[in-house]
């Protein structure tokens, strides 16, 4: 079995959104998450990814596993050197889009998993941490 | 870049999602549908998710134009074959399909259409 426990893709382009997907669904499928966790877990990765593509003009997502008492978890970070959130609270606001999109993509992907972590400031990229348990 | 087919029954439109798509996939098909419809005349679409293992908000949103589209080209939309796990994603994205008929299977949708179809006449 494959031992790597991190890793690093690039969100450049469409096709990348789809190859984040695919990598995505294989790690949960490593560490045997039900369907609905799975299906959960690709559906945030593929709303954080066009993030990072449309918002923050191109990125990476670099994923890790994580053991903490006993749970295995699997943690995704978005991260792009773009523009950056201006006001978080509004980007975290159900149906508030900066154009173009339904306004799901961050609040939408924070329900579907168990830790959310946004870390961005205007001029300085944005980066987004998510985490689901087994 | 991959394109969808749509297969011609009678007055129905068919379309199978079988692929990961990309985003420009699908907006290729939101308008090669649109399209068919025009051409044809068809008053009904059937959209088979049941190969789709996951639906985002951008397939959602997709989803959601095309049977608007559909409609003002009076022709009923209705996605099919969504899995349990998508459903419940889904709504916990927040997406609730708004304005989408859904059947659980192809039988079931073309019952539907047959229905709205029959609601229209007599509507007439």
């Amino acid at each position: 079995m494959d031992a790597e426990t991190s890793g690093t893709l690039p969100v450049a382009s469409e096709q990348n959104i789809v190859a984040t997907r695919q990598l995505v669904r294989m790690l949960c499928q490593q560490l045997k998450f039900s369907l609905v966790d799975q299906t959960k877990m690709i559906t945030a990765a593929s709303e954080l990814s066009r993030n990072t593509l449309v918002h923050g003009g191109g990125g990476r997502m670099r994923w890790e596993f994580l053991e903490q008492n006993g749970k295995r978890g699997l943690q995704l970070h978005f991260e792009d050197e773009g523009p950056g959130i201006k006001d978080m609270s509004l980007a975290l606001t159900d149906g508030w889009t900066s154009g173009g999109g339904m306004g799901l993509g961050l609040p939408g992907s924070k329900r579907l998993v168990h830790d959310f972590v946004v870390d961005s400031e205007p001029g300085r990229g944005t980066r987004v941490s998510i985490t689901r348990w087994k | 870049m991959e394109r969808i087919p749509i297969l011609r029954m009678g007055s129905v439109l068919l379309v199978t999602i079988q692929v990961d798509m990309q985003d420009q996939t699908a907006m290729a098909l939101q308008e090669d549908l649109a399209d068919k419809i025009a051409k044809t005349g068809a008053n009904g679409v059937l959209i088979d998710i049941s190969a789709l293992e996951i639906v985002d908000s951008f397939v959602g949103r997709m989803l959601a134009s095309i049977s608007g589209i559909a409609r003002i080209l009076s022709a009923t939309t209705v996605v099919v074959g969504m899995q349990p796990a998508v459903a419940i994603t889904l709504v916990e994205l927040g997406l609730s399909l708004e304005g989408v008929r859904t059947a659980l299977n192809v039988e079931r949708g073309v019952q539907l259409l047959q229905r709205a179809r029959r609601e229209t006449a007599v509507g007439r």
